[in-house]
Protein backbone atom coordinates (compact mmCIF):
# COMPACT_ATOMS: atom_id res chain seq x y z
CA UNK A 1 0.00 0.00 0.00
CA UNK A 2 1.94 2.64 -1.04
CA UNK A 3 0.99 6.49 -1.49
CA UNK A 4 2.37 10.55 -1.26
CA UNK A 5 3.25 11.49 1.79
CA UNK A 6 2.52 15.38 2.65
CA UNK A 7 5.91 16.81 3.49
CA UNK A 8 6.22 18.78 6.26
CA UNK A 9 3.21 20.08 7.80
CA UNK A 10 -0.12 21.59 6.74
CA UNK A 11 -0.17 25.44 5.71
CA UNK A 12 -3.94 27.52 6.27
CA UNK A 13 -3.22 29.76 2.98
CA UNK A 14 -5.78 32.35 2.14
CA UNK A 15 -7.04 32.01 -1.57
CA UNK A 16 -9.16 34.00 -3.39
CA UNK A 17 -12.90 33.27 -4.97
CA UNK A 18 -12.13 33.59 -8.52
CA UNK A 19 -16.04 33.12 -9.89
CA UNK A 20 -18.27 30.48 -9.13
CA UNK A 21 -19.85 28.15 -11.29
CA UNK A 22 -23.29 26.45 -11.09
CA UNK A 23 -23.00 22.53 -12.32
CA UNK A 24 -25.94 20.98 -11.63
CA UNK A 25 -29.24 22.02 -9.10
CA UNK A 26 -27.18 21.70 -6.09
CA UNK A 27 -23.55 21.41 -7.25
CA UNK A 28 -21.28 24.43 -7.56
CA UNK A 29 -17.50 25.07 -8.59
CA UNK A 30 -15.90 27.81 -6.94
CA UNK A 31 -12.72 28.51 -8.86
CA UNK A 32 -10.06 30.48 -6.71
CA UNK A 33 -6.36 31.84 -6.66
CA UNK A 34 -4.45 30.28 -4.35
CA UNK A 35 -0.98 32.44 -3.96
CA UNK A 36 1.73 29.79 -3.24
CA UNK A 37 -0.56 26.86 -4.06
CA UNK A 38 2.55 23.78 -3.48
CA UNK A 39 0.22 21.58 -6.20
CA UNK A 40 -1.68 18.67 -5.88
CA UNK A 41 -1.89 15.18 -7.02
CA UNK A 42 -5.35 14.05 -8.89
CA UNK A 43 -7.84 12.64 -5.91
CA UNK A 44 -6.61 14.74 -3.29
CA UNK A 45 -8.93 17.16 -0.82
CA UNK A 46 -8.49 20.46 0.64
CA UNK A 47 -10.13 21.87 4.14
CA UNK A 48 -11.83 24.93 3.77
CA UNK A 49 -12.42 26.80 6.57
CA UNK A 50 -14.96 29.62 7.37
CA UNK A 51 -14.81 31.89 10.58
CA UNK A 52 -17.64 33.91 11.80
CA UNK A 53 -16.80 37.65 13.33
CA UNK A 54 -16.68 36.07 16.55
CA UNK A 55 -13.68 33.47 16.08
CA UNK A 56 -16.02 30.32 15.55
CA UNK A 57 -14.68 28.08 12.73
CA UNK A 58 -15.98 24.91 10.89
CA UNK A 59 -13.78 23.20 8.70
CA UNK A 60 -15.39 21.05 6.04
CA UNK A 61 -13.11 18.72 3.36
CA UNK A 62 -14.05 19.20 -0.67
CA UNK A 63 -12.68 17.32 -3.62
CA UNK A 64 -10.30 19.32 -5.75
CA UNK A 65 -11.73 19.02 -9.21
CA UNK A 66 -8.78 20.08 -11.58
CA UNK A 67 -5.91 18.83 -12.43
CA UNK A 68 -2.64 20.86 -11.12
CA UNK A 69 -2.32 24.27 -12.56
CA UNK A 70 0.10 26.95 -10.38
CA UNK A 71 -2.44 28.77 -8.12
CA UNK A 72 -5.41 27.75 -9.57
CA UNK A 73 -8.09 25.38 -7.50
CA UNK A 74 -11.11 24.01 -8.39
CA UNK A 75 -13.04 22.67 -5.65
CA UNK A 76 -16.86 21.20 -6.64
CA UNK A 77 -19.18 21.75 -3.36
CA UNK A 78 -22.68 19.58 -3.23
CA UNK A 79 -24.57 21.97 -1.14
CA UNK A 80 -26.35 20.09 1.35
CA UNK A 81 -30.02 21.75 2.93
CA UNK A 82 -29.47 21.62 6.33
CA UNK A 83 -25.40 22.19 5.90
CA UNK A 84 -23.19 24.40 7.60
CA UNK A 85 -20.64 25.37 5.38
CA UNK A 86 -21.53 23.65 2.02
CA UNK A 87 -24.59 27.17 1.86
CA UNK A 88 -22.26 29.61 2.47
CA UNK A 89 -19.94 28.24 -0.69
CA UNK A 90 -22.41 27.79 -2.49
CA UNK A 91 -24.72 31.45 -2.18
CA UNK A 92 -23.24 33.79 0.14
CA UNK A 93 -19.60 33.91 -1.18
CA UNK A 94 -19.24 35.74 -4.20
CA UNK A 95 -15.81 36.26 -5.84
CA UNK A 96 -13.31 39.11 -4.62
CA UNK A 97 -13.75 37.16 -1.25
CA UNK A 98 -11.17 35.50 0.82
CA UNK A 99 -11.21 31.56 1.53
CA UNK A 100 -9.02 29.78 3.93
CA UNK A 101 -7.97 26.21 2.21
CA UNK A 102 -4.95 23.84 3.52
CA UNK A 103 -4.00 20.82 1.71
CA UNK A 104 -3.52 19.09 -0.43
CA UNK A 105 -4.61 16.37 1.55
CA UNK A 106 -4.79 12.52 0.81
CA UNK A 107 -2.18 10.28 -1.22
CA UNK A 108 -3.77 7.63 -1.13
CA UNK A 109 -6.94 7.89 -3.60
CA UNK A 110 -4.93 9.62 -6.30
CA UNK A 111 -4.23 8.67 -9.68
CA UNK A 112 -0.80 9.63 -11.07
CA UNK A 113 0.29 10.40 -14.72
CA UNK A 114 2.71 7.82 -14.53
CA UNK A 115 0.26 4.87 -14.21
CA UNK A 116 0.34 3.54 -17.26
CA UNK A 117 -2.22 0.62 -16.60
CA UNK A 118 -6.28 0.75 -17.33
CA UNK A 119 -8.29 2.88 -14.85
CA UNK A 120 -11.80 2.04 -13.97
CA UNK A 121 -13.15 4.97 -12.23
CA UNK A 122 -17.08 4.30 -10.24
CA UNK A 123 -18.74 7.57 -9.00
CA UNK A 124 -21.77 7.81 -7.60
CA UNK A 125 -23.22 11.68 -7.55
CA UNK A 126 -20.90 14.07 -6.31
CA UNK A 127 -18.18 11.02 -6.28
CA UNK A 128 -17.29 12.22 -9.38
CA UNK A 129 -15.30 15.04 -8.21
CA UNK A 130 -11.95 13.22 -7.64
CA UNK A 131 -12.62 11.29 -10.41
CA UNK A 132 -13.48 14.47 -12.67
CA UNK A 133 -9.79 15.64 -11.48
CA UNK A 134 -7.95 12.07 -12.62
CA UNK A 135 -9.63 12.57 -16.02
CA UNK A 136 -8.62 16.09 -16.53
CA UNK A 137 -5.17 15.23 -15.29
CA UNK A 138 -5.08 12.63 -18.09
CA UNK A 139 -5.80 15.30 -20.70
CA UNK A 140 -3.36 17.39 -19.22
CA UNK A 141 -0.50 15.20 -18.93
CA UNK A 142 -1.29 13.86 -22.18
CA UNK A 143 -1.72 10.13 -20.76
CA UNK A 144 -2.24 7.26 -23.15
CA UNK A 145 -3.22 5.08 -20.01
CA UNK A 146 -6.99 3.83 -20.56
CA UNK A 147 -9.83 5.13 -18.83
CA UNK A 148 -13.23 4.51 -18.11
CA UNK A 149 -16.31 5.84 -15.74
CA UNK A 150 -18.81 4.41 -14.92
CA UNK A 151 -21.13 7.26 -13.34
CA UNK A 152 -24.17 6.63 -11.15
CA UNK A 153 -26.84 9.50 -10.44
CA UNK A 154 -30.08 10.27 -9.56
CA UNK A 155 -31.30 12.04 -12.97
CA UNK A 156 -29.76 13.75 -15.82
CA UNK A 157 -30.35 17.19 -13.60
CA UNK A 158 -27.94 15.57 -11.02
CA UNK A 159 -25.49 14.99 -13.89
CA UNK A 160 -21.82 16.96 -12.78
CA UNK A 161 -19.68 17.83 -15.49
CA UNK A 162 -21.99 16.18 -18.04
CA UNK A 163 -20.85 18.67 -20.90
CA UNK A 164 -17.10 18.42 -20.37
CA UNK A 165 -17.23 14.19 -19.77
CA UNK A 166 -19.38 13.64 -23.33
CA UNK A 167 -17.06 16.04 -24.97
CA UNK A 168 -14.00 14.21 -23.72
CA UNK A 169 -15.58 11.07 -24.65
CA UNK A 170 -15.89 12.01 -27.30
CA UNK A 171 -12.45 13.52 -28.44
CA UNK A 172 -10.15 11.78 -26.49
CA UNK A 173 -8.74 8.57 -27.54
CA UNK A 174 -9.45 5.50 -25.00
CA UNK A 175 -11.60 7.53 -22.93
CA UNK A 176 -14.90 5.70 -22.50
CA UNK A 177 -17.78 7.27 -20.38
CA UNK A 178 -21.08 5.30 -19.25
CA UNK A 179 -24.02 6.97 -17.61
CA UNK A 180 -26.27 4.78 -15.52
CA UNK A 181 -29.51 6.43 -14.16
CA UNK A 182 -31.10 5.25 -10.92
CA UNK A 183 -34.39 7.07 -10.88
CA UNK A 184 -34.92 9.07 -13.95
CA UNK A 185 -33.29 8.39 -17.38
CA UNK A 186 -33.13 10.91 -20.46
CA UNK A 187 -35.82 10.34 -23.04
CA UNK A 188 -35.03 7.22 -25.04
CA UNK A 189 -32.22 5.89 -22.65
CA UNK A 190 -32.02 2.01 -23.34
CA UNK A 191 -31.78 1.17 -20.04
CA UNK A 192 -34.73 1.16 -16.98
CA UNK A 193 -33.53 3.49 -14.06
CA UNK A 194 -31.39 0.98 -11.44
CA UNK A 195 -28.90 1.27 -8.52
CA UNK A 196 -25.65 0.05 -10.32
CA UNK A 197 -25.93 -3.90 -10.38
CA UNK A 198 -23.66 -6.85 -11.71
CA UNK A 199 -24.96 -6.25 -15.76
CA UNK A 200 -24.28 -2.41 -15.63
CA UNK A 201 -20.64 -3.39 -14.12
CA UNK A 202 -20.29 -5.98 -16.69
CA UNK A 203 -21.40 -3.29 -19.50
CA UNK A 204 -19.59 -0.59 -18.67
CA UNK A 205 -16.22 -1.64 -16.29
CA UNK A 206 -13.18 -3.14 -17.92
CA UNK A 207 -12.54 -6.74 -17.83
CA UNK A 208 -10.39 -7.94 -14.53
CA UNK A 209 -8.62 -9.93 -17.27
CA UNK A 210 -6.91 -5.90 -17.94
CA UNK A 211 -5.77 -5.38 -14.59
CA UNK A 212 -7.80 -2.22 -14.34
CA UNK A 213 -6.76 0.11 -11.05
CA UNK A 214 -10.02 0.88 -9.80
CA UNK A 215 -11.02 4.42 -7.71
CA UNK A 216 -14.55 3.95 -6.30
CA UNK A 217 -16.14 7.02 -4.86
CA UNK A 218 -19.40 8.24 -3.62
CA UNK A 219 -21.44 7.81 -0.52
CA UNK A 220 -20.85 4.83 1.27
CA UNK A 221 -23.76 2.44 0.56
CA UNK A 222 -23.16 3.59 -3.03
CA UNK A 223 -19.05 2.79 -2.46
CA UNK A 224 -19.67 -0.82 -0.57
CA UNK A 225 -22.11 -1.94 -3.32
CA UNK A 226 -19.95 -0.89 -6.37
CA UNK A 227 -16.48 -2.27 -4.63
CA UNK A 228 -18.39 -5.47 -3.75
CA UNK A 229 -19.58 -5.76 -7.21
CA UNK A 230 -16.45 -5.30 -8.90
CA UNK A 231 -14.76 -7.71 -6.67
CA UNK A 232 -17.78 -10.21 -7.33
CA UNK A 233 -16.66 -9.69 -11.62
CA UNK A 234 -13.53 -11.22 -10.85
CA UNK A 235 -11.40 -7.31 -10.21
CA UNK A 236 -8.56 -7.97 -7.30
CA UNK A 237 -9.53 -5.98 -4.05
CA UNK A 238 -6.00 -5.02 -4.06
CA UNK A 239 -6.56 -2.98 -6.99
CA UNK A 240 -9.23 -1.19 -5.69
CA UNK A 241 -9.40 1.86 -3.89
CA UNK A 242 -12.50 3.51 -2.18
CA UNK A 243 -13.39 7.64 -0.94
CA UNK A 244 -16.42 7.42 0.97
CA UNK A 245 -18.43 10.52 1.68
CA UNK A 246 -19.91 10.80 5.30
CA UNK A 247 -21.65 13.65 6.29
CA UNK A 248 -19.21 16.05 5.96
CA UNK A 249 -18.02 15.73 2.41
CA UNK A 250 -15.02 13.91 0.99
CA UNK A 251 -13.27 11.80 3.85
CA UNK A 252 -9.70 11.11 4.40
CA UNK B 1 -5.86 24.29 15.30
CA UNK B 2 -2.35 25.00 16.67
CA UNK B 3 -1.07 28.14 15.90
CA UNK B 4 1.28 27.93 18.53
CA UNK B 5 3.28 24.86 17.88
CA UNK B 6 2.83 24.91 14.03
CA UNK B 7 4.28 27.87 12.99
CA UNK B 8 4.14 27.89 9.73
CA UNK B 9 0.37 28.03 9.91
CA UNK B 10 -1.31 31.54 9.16
CA UNK B 11 -1.33 33.21 12.32
CA UNK B 12 -4.90 34.84 11.98
CA UNK B 13 -8.23 33.37 10.91
CA UNK B 14 -9.59 35.58 8.28
CA UNK B 15 -13.01 36.41 9.04
CA UNK B 16 -15.48 35.17 6.65
CA UNK B 17 -17.99 38.11 5.40
CA UNK B 18 -21.67 36.31 5.70
CA UNK B 19 -20.89 33.81 7.80
CA UNK B 20 -22.62 33.06 11.47
CA UNK B 21 -21.83 29.47 12.07
CA UNK B 22 -23.87 26.60 13.75
CA UNK B 23 -22.13 26.68 17.10
CA UNK B 24 -22.99 23.75 19.14
CA UNK B 25 -24.13 23.64 22.59
CA UNK B 26 -21.52 24.18 24.66
CA UNK B 27 -20.43 20.92 25.10
CA UNK B 28 -17.40 19.65 27.15
CA UNK B 29 -17.49 16.25 25.69
CA UNK B 30 -16.62 17.58 21.96
CA UNK B 31 -13.27 17.83 21.10
CA UNK B 32 -12.02 20.91 18.91
CA UNK B 33 -13.18 21.15 15.65
CA UNK B 34 -15.86 18.20 15.77
CA UNK B 35 -19.04 18.07 15.36
CA UNK B 36 -21.75 15.27 16.87
CA UNK B 37 -23.55 13.25 14.46
CA UNK B 38 -25.99 10.24 16.03
CA UNK B 39 -24.74 8.31 12.45
CA UNK B 40 -21.93 6.15 12.13
CA UNK B 41 -20.41 6.93 8.92
CA UNK B 42 -17.94 4.14 7.30
CA UNK B 43 -14.58 5.84 5.83
CA UNK B 44 -11.79 3.29 4.73
CA UNK B 45 -9.58 3.31 1.97
CA UNK B 46 -10.77 -0.17 0.38
CA UNK B 47 -12.86 -2.46 0.30
CA UNK B 48 -14.58 -4.34 3.31
CA UNK B 49 -12.16 -7.36 3.14
CA UNK B 50 -14.51 -10.92 3.98
CA UNK B 51 -13.54 -12.29 6.90
CA UNK B 52 -14.50 -15.62 7.80
CA UNK B 53 -14.27 -16.81 11.34
CA UNK B 54 -12.97 -20.11 10.91
CA UNK B 55 -9.85 -18.36 8.99
CA UNK B 56 -9.97 -15.73 12.01
CA UNK B 57 -6.45 -15.22 13.31
CA UNK B 58 -4.75 -12.68 15.55
CA UNK B 59 -1.20 -12.41 16.22
CA UNK B 60 0.99 -10.75 18.51
CA UNK B 61 4.54 -10.44 17.54
CA UNK B 62 6.87 -9.23 20.24
CA UNK B 63 10.11 -6.84 19.14
CA UNK B 64 12.43 -10.20 19.38
CA UNK B 65 10.05 -12.47 17.20
CA UNK B 66 8.40 -14.05 19.86
CA UNK B 67 4.74 -14.60 18.59
CA UNK B 68 1.38 -15.81 19.99
CA UNK B 69 -1.63 -16.48 17.94
CA UNK B 70 -5.48 -16.48 19.09
CA UNK B 71 -8.63 -17.92 16.26
CA UNK B 72 -11.84 -16.80 16.90
CA UNK B 73 -12.91 -19.31 19.30
CA UNK B 74 -9.80 -18.93 21.40
CA UNK B 75 -10.02 -15.55 21.29
CA UNK B 76 -13.64 -15.67 22.11
CA UNK B 77 -12.66 -17.78 25.07
CA UNK B 78 -10.70 -14.55 26.95
CA UNK B 79 -12.29 -12.55 29.14
CA UNK B 80 -14.07 -9.59 27.45
CA UNK B 81 -15.31 -6.33 28.71
CA UNK B 82 -18.05 -4.19 27.83
CA UNK B 83 -17.00 -0.33 26.92
CA UNK B 84 -19.05 2.49 26.92
CA UNK B 85 -17.30 5.82 24.85
CA UNK B 86 -16.96 8.17 22.49
CA UNK B 87 -14.98 8.15 19.32
CA UNK B 88 -13.95 10.94 17.37
CA UNK B 89 -12.82 10.84 13.81
CA UNK B 90 -10.28 12.56 12.10
CA UNK B 91 -12.86 14.00 9.53
CA UNK B 92 -15.11 16.13 12.35
CA UNK B 93 -17.21 13.99 13.42
CA UNK B 94 -17.91 12.60 16.88
CA UNK B 95 -19.95 10.07 18.32
CA UNK B 96 -20.95 10.08 21.99
CA UNK B 97 -21.91 7.18 24.06
CA UNK B 98 -20.82 4.07 21.81
CA UNK B 99 -21.62 0.22 24.12
CA UNK B 100 -18.54 -1.79 22.61
CA UNK B 101 -17.68 -5.28 23.84
CA UNK B 102 -13.83 -6.85 23.84
CA UNK B 103 -10.97 -7.62 24.68
CA UNK B 104 -8.28 -5.31 26.43
CA UNK B 105 -5.31 -5.40 24.83
CA UNK B 106 -4.15 -6.29 28.88
CA UNK B 107 -5.53 -9.10 28.79
CA UNK B 108 -3.66 -10.21 25.16
CA UNK B 109 -0.04 -8.68 26.65
CA UNK B 110 -0.48 -10.38 29.64
CA UNK B 111 2.67 -12.46 30.03
CA UNK B 112 4.25 -10.85 27.47
CA UNK B 113 8.01 -9.88 28.26
CA UNK B 114 8.79 -6.95 26.21
CA UNK B 115 10.09 -3.81 26.59
CA UNK B 116 9.13 -1.58 23.71
CA UNK B 117 7.58 1.37 23.32
CA UNK B 118 4.96 1.03 20.55
CA UNK B 119 2.92 -1.02 18.64
CA UNK B 120 1.67 -1.71 14.46
CA UNK B 121 -1.79 -2.90 14.02
CA UNK B 122 -2.45 -4.54 10.99
CA UNK B 123 -5.45 -5.69 9.73
CA UNK B 124 -6.75 -7.87 6.89
CA UNK B 125 -7.00 -5.93 3.27
CA UNK B 126 -3.21 -4.64 4.39
CA UNK B 127 -4.37 -1.31 6.57
CA UNK B 128 -1.76 -0.31 9.45
CA UNK B 129 -1.64 1.88 12.12
CA UNK B 130 1.06 2.83 14.75
CA UNK B 131 0.31 3.61 18.77
CA UNK B 132 2.56 3.82 21.79
CA UNK B 133 2.07 0.86 23.23
CA UNK B 134 1.35 2.76 26.66
CA UNK B 135 -1.94 4.03 25.10
CA UNK B 136 -3.22 0.23 24.46
CA UNK B 137 -2.40 -0.29 28.24
CA UNK B 138 -3.80 0.66 31.52
CA UNK B 139 -7.74 -0.68 30.32
CA UNK B 140 -7.87 2.24 27.68
CA UNK B 141 -7.95 -0.02 24.23
CA UNK B 142 -9.30 -2.84 23.11
CA UNK B 143 -10.16 -5.89 20.45
CA UNK B 144 -13.84 -5.19 19.71
CA UNK B 145 -16.34 -7.70 18.60
CA UNK B 146 -19.49 -6.46 19.59
CA UNK B 147 -21.27 -2.69 18.82
CA UNK B 148 -24.23 -2.09 20.33
CA UNK B 149 -25.21 -5.16 21.36
CA UNK B 150 -24.74 -7.20 17.74
CA UNK B 151 -21.68 -8.70 16.16
CA UNK B 152 -19.36 -6.15 15.25
CA UNK B 153 -20.57 -5.58 11.07
CA UNK B 154 -17.77 -5.76 8.69
CA UNK B 155 -18.36 -2.56 7.60
CA UNK B 156 -17.35 -1.28 10.48
CA UNK B 157 -14.44 -3.30 10.91
CA UNK B 158 -16.07 -7.01 11.59
CA UNK B 159 -14.93 -9.78 12.64
CA UNK B 160 -13.33 -7.45 15.47
CA UNK B 161 -11.50 -3.91 14.71
CA UNK B 162 -8.84 -2.45 17.59
CA UNK B 163 -10.60 0.12 19.99
CA UNK B 164 -8.44 2.99 20.86
CA UNK B 165 -11.42 5.71 21.47
CA UNK B 166 -9.26 8.47 23.06
CA UNK B 167 -7.14 8.70 19.99
CA UNK B 168 -8.65 10.05 16.36
CA UNK B 169 -10.77 6.66 15.24
CA UNK B 170 -8.38 5.91 12.03
CA UNK B 171 -6.37 4.32 14.96
CA UNK B 172 -8.89 1.87 15.73
CA UNK B 173 -7.79 -0.12 12.90
CA UNK B 174 -10.60 -2.36 11.24
CA UNK B 175 -10.54 -5.75 10.64
CA UNK B 176 -7.74 -6.33 13.18
CA UNK B 177 -5.73 -9.18 12.61
CA UNK B 178 -2.61 -8.72 14.97
CA UNK B 179 -0.25 -6.21 16.69
CA UNK B 180 3.99 -6.14 16.12
CA UNK B 181 5.31 -4.66 18.96
CA UNK B 182 8.03 -1.73 17.94
CA UNK B 183 10.98 -0.25 20.05
CA UNK B 184 10.80 2.39 18.00
CA UNK B 185 7.80 4.36 16.77
CA UNK B 186 7.12 3.44 12.68
CA UNK B 187 4.36 4.98 10.69
CA UNK B 188 1.34 3.10 9.80
CA UNK B 189 -1.13 3.53 6.61
CA UNK B 190 -2.36 6.98 6.92
CA UNK B 191 0.93 8.15 9.24
CA UNK B 192 2.80 7.62 5.87
CA UNK B 193 0.93 9.83 3.89
CA UNK B 194 0.79 12.89 5.86
CA UNK B 195 -1.59 12.15 9.17
CA UNK B 196 -0.48 12.72 12.71
CA UNK B 197 1.60 9.66 14.35
CA UNK B 198 -0.39 9.91 17.56
CA UNK B 199 -3.72 11.75 16.50
CA UNK B 200 -5.00 12.79 20.13
CA UNK B 201 -8.51 14.72 19.03
CA UNK B 202 -8.23 16.96 22.50
CA UNK B 203 -5.30 18.74 20.48
CA UNK B 204 -6.20 18.30 17.23
CA UNK B 205 -3.66 16.52 16.11
CA UNK B 206 -5.06 15.32 12.74
CA UNK B 207 -2.15 15.94 10.30
CA UNK B 208 1.72 15.96 11.03
CA UNK B 209 2.95 19.28 12.12
CA UNK B 210 -0.03 19.69 13.90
Amino acid sequence: MAGTAILGGLVWRVGTLVERRSESATAHTLLLNVPDWPGHEAGQHVDVRLTAPDGYSAVRSYSIANAADGNHLELTVEELADGEVSPYLAETVVPGDPLEVRGPIGGWFVWQPSQTEPVQLVAGGSGIVPLMAMIRARAQAKSTAPFRLLYSVRSPQSVIYGDELRERAAQEASLEVTFAYTRTAPEGWPERPRRVDAEIVAAAAFSPERKPSCYVCGPTPFVETAANLLIAAGHDPERIKTERFGPSGTAA
Amino acid sequence: MGTANSPQMSEEKIVSRGFSGRRPAANTKLPPGQYLTQDFPVLSATPTPVVPLDRWEFTLKTESGDVRRWNWQEFRALPSVTINTDIHCVTRWSKFDTAWEGVAIDTLLDGVQSTAKYAMAHSYGGYTTNVPLADLRGGQAWVAFRYGGKDLEPEHGGPARLLVPHLYFWKSAKWVNGLTLMPQDEPGFWEQLGYHMYGDPWREQRYSGD
